[in-house]
């Protein structure tokens, strides 16, 4: 009992881990709703993806390679954190910061910049899962929008940006409707990263465990953000205003990759780097080896 | 210039945990380690709580986690509630009646002369908060003075085990309701998440275990005039519960021990009344592990307001809004997602930026 090694296999009881494995199958019927279930409490804060460790510990199994990343990074802290928690209690498994080994991915605010395939599974760490939320503070009232898909409101409220801003102001979270029928909180994703859920060939899960949901974007599934007909949905734009062309990451390059934004402590002007680590890598060893 | 972002996460997370494990243990060689079984005792308020707050009856791990969390209640709680995760639920327990309490405490503030008497037992309630200089240096021998000194002075009585309660002498003179019978199986909240509307067991175990703080905030706001419920304490108790359980092979009941339990009911003033009944007082429940009687009565109270609230059809202050106060009284929930704000939300804020600098970038275009 004292020490984590004498936890069960995934550190939840094995009613539990099946209860989120029924959760699942539910949420891949219906793709875009999302599913109650009870949310045990994880040994880290609720905020700190204990949605989407739940769901990794109840699918993980022996054997598998399970990659997990924050903020595009295999080394920052709550992934290190996730990864070293998961390695403990399921001793069997291997861990890779290399995207395509994975068979089981967990991100929080990401989807990685290589192509996700069929054989693949990504779980999103979820903050809030009802896109409704900043149009209805009541669960009760939002059920029954979801229901009769009814997204008026949401609509208004990018009408209402784009008369005040000219723009529409969301930034990350961007309401998607799922099969054309339920809008989700793809998660705090930057926009850049929503057309990826569009017919993704890998399982999307989205675990929130504060909030106590699941939903899923099955593989190959529409995955439309919201948007007017005549007002295309626009992702980051890094141009740089002076030269008109686009950023590149300062170490591998790549002029297609999100990037992060940082002073430069010498010049203190701004540089940019991939926010995807790995792939940063990856774009870097490809390079040297041609 | 290297890859800035945030490598080295994992020496950080071993350096800062080194360093936290450092702190318990600072007083260096004059230091002894706290055992659990004197934070038991001589912090009992403390571990109350977290035994509540923590939703695990476990007095020697709430002792544990209050221990290695160095008394943050939030974060004890927290590792109590998260060893809860690795258990199975093996066994339901029936109903168990209060009125075989085994009493350390009771009292009632509606009448002077309740059946089997006040009794005070120990609080602060008429304490002078004057602080003890004395136990700024208290000596072993003086620490146990006090208790063998008590104990010789004590006389033996024969005060009951258990007491009659206040609530079946109202409902004798018909002043409240009789008890209505449990619908169905209680909702474990454990088990399955709260899909609204959700029934009284739900809303009652989600405060049974939700935080001392929260549930006193929303109560105060409701005592104060964001609600009108106007409680009396009509009963108040403290004591050990006997737990029955059904053998696993006979299904007979046997006392598988007993738990300390705080419990309030409170009587409120009466509302309109069903066609061709009497109007009555009406009644709030709170009960939690361990002793807590802010915790106890603030969630009767909370338990009367929301009783209200689905009364009137719609909730006319936060407190009677299941919603509202459900999903925001529970310690873990509330201060995992504070805490997640010190995490990093670089991508998010990237995002934000881009909002901004566009924003900005249109409504100067639109002057020009």
């Amino acid at each position: 009992m004292s020490t984590a090694t004498d936890y069960p296999f995934g550190f939840l009881d094995s009613y539990a881990k099946k209860e989120v494995r029924r959760t699942v199958l539910k949420a891949i019927a219906i793709p875009g709703y999302q599913v109650p279930y009870s949310s045990r409490e994880m040994p880290m804060g609720r905020g700190f993806g204990t949605g989407g460790l739940q769901l990794t510990l109840s699918l993980i199994g022996e054997g598998e390679t399970l990659k997990v990343i924050d903020q595009g990074s295999d080394d920052s802290v709550n992934a290190v954190n996730l990864r070293h928690f998961i390695e403990l209690t399921c001793p069997s498994i291997n861990t890779t910061t290399r995207t395509q080994e994975a068979t089981l991915i967990q991100s929080r605010h990401r989807i990685p910049e290589q192509p996700l395939r069929e054989d693949q599974v990504l779980v999103l760490q979820v903050p809030y899962p009802d896109p409704l939320v900043i149009v209805e503070p009541s669960e009760t009232r939002r059920k029954v929008m979801h229901g009769e898909a009814d997204y008026s409101r949401l609509l208004v409220k990018l009408y209402e940006d784009l008369v005040h801003f000219k723009e529409i102001t969301i930034s990350h979270r961007y309401p998607t409707r799922i099969n054309g029928h339920y809008v989700i909180d793809p998660s705090p994703i930057p926009r850049y990263d929503v057309p990826k859920l569009h017919q993704s060939p890998a399982l999307l899960l989205f675990g929130a465990g504060r909030e106590k949901k699941v939903y899923a974007v099955p593989p190959y599934t529409l995955a439309e953000p919201l948007v007017f007909d005549d007002v295309p949905f626009r992702t980051e734009d890094f141009t740089d205003r002076v030269s008109g062309e686009r950023r590149a990451c300062q170490r591998c390059g790549s002029r297609d990759s999100f990037l992060d934004e940082f002073s430069d402590p010498n010049t203190g002007g701004k540089v940019y780097q991939c926010s995807d680590s790995d792939y940063c890598t990856q774009q870097q060893e490809q390079a040297h080896g041609e | 210039m290297g890859y800035v972002a945030i490598k080295g996460g994992g020496k950080a997370i071993a350096g800062a945990e080194a360093l936290l494990d450092y702190l318990r243990t600072e007083q260096g060689e004059a230091g002894l380690p706290l055992d659990t079984h004197t934070i038991e005792t001589q912090l009992r308020y403390l571990h109350s709580r977290v035994m509540s707050e923590g939703g695990l009856y476990h007095p020697t791990l709430a002792a544990l986690a209050i221990k290695q969390s160095l008394g943050d209640t939030l974060e004890a709680a927290f590792a109590l509630r998260a060893f809860r995760s690795t258990q199975p639920r093996l066994l339901e327990s029936p109903l168990l009646d209060t009125r075989n309490l085994r009493v350390v405490r009771r009292i009632s503030s509606a009448f002077k002369d309740i059946p089997g008497g006040q009794m005070l037992g120990a609080t602060t309630d008429y304490a002078l908060r004057l602080l003890k200089m004395q136990l700024l240096d208290e000596s072993p021998e003086q620490f146990r003075a006090i208790a063998k000194a008590w104990l010789a002075d004590t006389p033996q009585t024969d005060i009951p085990d258990t007491f009659p309660k206040v609530l079946d002498a109202l409902r004798a003179e018909g002043l409240l309701p009789e008890p209505q019978p449990a619908a169905g199986t209680p909702f474990d909240i454990t088990r399955e998440p709260l899909v609204f509307p959700v029934p009284r067991s739900a809303a009652l175990a989600t405060l049974a275990r939700g935080e001392t703080g929260s549930l006193l905030a929303i109560a105060y706001s409701n005592m104060r005039g964001y609600g009108d419920v106007h409680p009396t304490v009509a009963e108040l108790r403290v004591g050990y519960l006997p737990v029955l359980l059904p053998h696993p092979i006979s299904g007979e009941l046997i006392e598988a021990g007993e738990v300390l339990i705080t419990e309030c009911e409170v009587v409120a003033m009466y509302g309109k009344a069903e066609k061709g009944q009497k109007p009555t007082f009406t009644l709030g429940y709170g009960a939690c592990f361990g002793h807590n009687e802010v915790k106890a009565i603030s969630m009767a109270i909370l338990d009367r307001a929301l009783q209200n609230g689905q009364a009137n059809g719609k909730p006319q202050n936060p407190s009677e809004d299941p919603e509202f106060v459900l999903l925001h009284v529970d310690g873990i929930d509330s201060m995992g997602f504070c805490t997640h704000y010190k995490m990093p939300h670089y991508v998010t804020f990237q995002s934000d930026m881009d909002r901004l600098r566009t924003t900005q970038q249109q409504q100067q275009e639109g002057k020009a």
